[in-house]
């Protein structure tokens, strides 16, 4: 599966959610499917998109708050699993493409090529629901199923450890700040 | 030696003042009184950390929602959060009102405090962080105001540094 392929799968998905993302090949590639004003990419910081995304769910209970991340982040806060199955907002899903490698950095291998198991690492911390899977089928069914569910929840899609060509985005990272800040603003709450 | 609970309600009741909604901390012992009042109060939400620079991705969230929020932690706390300080609250002009106790200043009984105390003030100013240190009880409350108003302003963090002093009776 290409982590491209799988977030094209998804993409309609995506709306009216709030999505946050880490920095590289995640936040490239969704960008490069079409930007919209409910995505934030977080491009640096690595290990906190996760927790970004637990302060929006706990602040907007109401909201839908998806966060795309990948192996190497989350391998620098892997306490995060913990801080996020102590308060499970319902409404968290934690999406790990998980390519086995720092791509955007020249491809070294992360500690997920030599045996650790991330959703294993959730369950064990306290996630009430995490999956895994190779399959861009049963990644598509699951997002649907984790985003659903009545828990926090994490998904580790494995994918190939293949980039896209560029990494740039025609997005100032203010910009890109204020958009999302004013986007949530703007939502009606029942 | 025990923690002053005056005092402390003292912070909690500034912070509320200051429309905080939403705590992240980690303990320490200086803290447990904040953290409780946070935890028993129905209109804040805690959130207990497993390391503190998730903290500042908490608050990150609280803002983009519109919320005010304040992180509890040691200096030793501050110190282990400066990259989320630098590559997330300062890059992208986020408000952080950090409360640090300040560990390891005159007065300090254990060694293991001693390295991080000395540099606390030094890392606030090289970061740039608007800092004060609250020693008094009279102060606390036009200090912490004070603090939370530049940091909402200026989108970035501030410290106040709540000493032995202040927190230890």
């Amino acid at each position: 599966m290409k982590r491209i392929d799988a977030l094209q799968r998804i993409y309609k998905q995506l709306d009216s959610k709030l999505i946050i993302t880490n920095m590289g090949a995640v936040a490239a590639e969704l960008y490069s499917l079409g930007h919209r004003k409910n995505f934030f990419y977080l491009e640096h910081s690595m290990g906190l998109a996760s927790s970004v995304g637990l302060g929006l769910a706990l602040s907007k209970p109401d909201i839908k708050v998806i966060v795309l991340d990948g192996d190497g982040s989350v391998l620098m806060n892997l306490g995060t699993f913990s801080t996020i199955a102590r308060y499970n907002p319902k409404n968290l899903t934690h999406v790990i493409f998980d390519n086995e490698s720092l791509l955007s950095v020249g491809g070294f291998p992360t500690a997920t090529s030599t045996g650790t198991n991330l959703k294993d690492i959730a369950l064990s911390s306290g996630v009430k629901n995490a999956f895994e899977t190779k399959d861009i089928d049963d990644f598509e069914s699951l997002f649907e199923k984790s985003i659903n569910i009545d828990t926090s929840s994490v998904l580790v899609s494995k994918v190939e450890a293949k980039g896209p060509e560029k990494f740039t985005m025609d997005l100032g990272l203010i910009e890109n700040k204020i958009e999302f800040k004013r986007y949530i603003n703007s939502i009606k709450e029942d | 030696m025990a923690v002053s609970v005056k005092n402390s309600e003292l912070i909690y009741k500034s912070l509320k003042n200051c429309g905080v909604k939403i705590v992240s901390a980690l303990p320490e012992t200086w803290l447990v009184h904040l953290i409780r009042f946070s935890e028993e109060d129905p209109d804040m939400q805690l959130v207990r950390l497993a390391k503190e620079e998730e903290g500042v991705g908490i608050s990150a969230g609280a803002h983009f929602a519109g919320l005010k929020s304040a992180m509890l932690m040691q200096n030793h706390g501050f110190l282990a959060s400066v990259n989320g300080i630098v590559s997330l609250a300062q890059l992208y002009r986020i408000p952080l009102l950090m409360i640090i106790s300040y560990r390891g200043e005159m007065g300090e009984t254990d060694p293991w405090q001693t390295e991080g105390g000395l540099r606390t003030e030094s890392t606030l100013k090289a970061l740039d962080i608007p800092y004060d240190i609250i020693d008094s009880p009279e102060s606390v409350e036009k200090k912490i105001n004070k603090a939370a108003v530049l940091s909402e302003s200026s989108e970035r963090p501030v410290a106040l540094l709540i000493t032995r002093d202040l927190m230890v009776e």
